[in-house]
């Protein structure tokens, strides 16, 4: 179990910045550091450090709202309810304002703040008899001797982050990301939807480096199959070839 | 000078860290060989790199509406912050 208020090793400069790194030129590659969420900036973020500590908590706020998001996700990832993860992010925000003088700056205090949210979210998981208690600590002999290949081998074409303005395609990419094993969906979330790099994810979880690799090419794989078409039934093939029948 | 070719089975194993671009030159070269062959590996990693454009769009995923505000006010009632 990781303590992310004992947690001092440092960490490979990555993680958490805006926008989005996708690459549309296909001989081109991702980014292994791409940026996602808004950050104050480590001088600024000390700086707050030192003077919530020094007591005016009224700036905690400040300090954590760039990371909301990336907390609600990584409780969410964990426990797969929404009004779970809420509840699990707010304590474990109240948690890291009560444990913020362990904080010392060797991790990014985002991946500080993952760490704590998925501590948290996992005490709640093996507490609550709602969930079947499987968690990515579990041996990983037992786990990742499964390979996994694709099933579709369609020509997919591309669907455009546009279509992301519809809730019908979020809906989709929700219920892929459900359909995951817990042990692919924590690394799944933490790499690729929060961007966290593959150092931090395996920090955050507790994993080696190889092991979170593994996990994220089935992963991705397994996500690929999910909105692949033919395979959701969301695509039909007709005399003229694969026709698109998805809402989006 | 030609390189070893590679299968199918050993490109999908790569695929993830090909995207990543964590992969050594060598190999890099060779699986970019076969997908010049195989449309069926050029799927799989258009839809691999689809998937991870599309989950990474901070569109995709959001917490609850009026989150913030609910963490602002157990902030305040709970932790002395504002």
């Amino acid at each position: 179990m990781v303590d992310a208020g004992t947690q001092t090793s440092a960490y490979n400069a990555a993680g958490i910045c805006p926008d989005d790194d996708l690459v549309t030129d296909p001989a081109t590659t991702r980014s292994p550091e791409p940026p996602v969420t808004p950050s104050l900036g480590g001088a600024r973020e000390m700086e707050l450090i030192r003077r919530i500590l020094s007591g005016d908590r009224s700036l905690f706020y400040e300090l954590i709202q760039p990371y909301e998001r990336v907390v609600f996700l990584a409780a969410n990832s964990i426990l797969q309810n929404d009004a779970d993860a809420e509840e699990v992010a707010q304590e474990s925000f109240l948690r890291a304002l009560e444990k913020l003088a362990t904080f010392r700056g060797e991790a990014r205090f985002s991946t500080w703040l993952v760490q704590i949210a998925i501590n948290d979210a996992r005490m709640r998981l093996r507490r609550s008899k709602r969930y079947q208690v499987q968690s990515a600590d579990e041996p990983v002999s037992a786990v990742d001797d499964e390979e996994y290949f694709p099933r579709d081998l369609a020509d997919w074409r591309e669907i455009p982050s546009e279509a992301l303005e519809r809730k019908e395609l979020r809906e989709a990419l929700k219920r892929a990301v459900a359909s995951l094993k817990p042990h692919y969906r924590d690394v799944f979330l933490l790499r690729d939807v929060q961007h966290l790099s593959i150092a931090e994810t395996a920090k955050a979880l507790g994993l080696k480096e190889a092991t979170v690799k593994v996990r994220l090419l089935r992963a991705r794989l397994m996500m690929r199959d999910a909105l692949a078409p033919g395979y959701d039934g969301s695509w039909t093939i007709g005399e003229t070839g694969w026709k698109k029948v998805r809402p989006w | 000078m030609s390189t070893m070719e590679i299968s199918c089975v050993e490109v999908w194993r790569e695929i993830s860290n090909y995207v990543e671009n964590d992969i050594e030159p060598e190999l890099r070269r060779r699986i970019e060989d076969h997908f010049r062959i195989c449309e069926h590996c050029t799927a799989v990693l258009d839809g691999t790199r689809n998937v991870v454009k599309l989950v990474g769009d901070g569109r995709a995923f959001h917490p609850p509406k009026g989150f913030s505000e609910r963490l602002r006010s157990r902030l305040s009632a709970e932790g002395g912050a504002r």
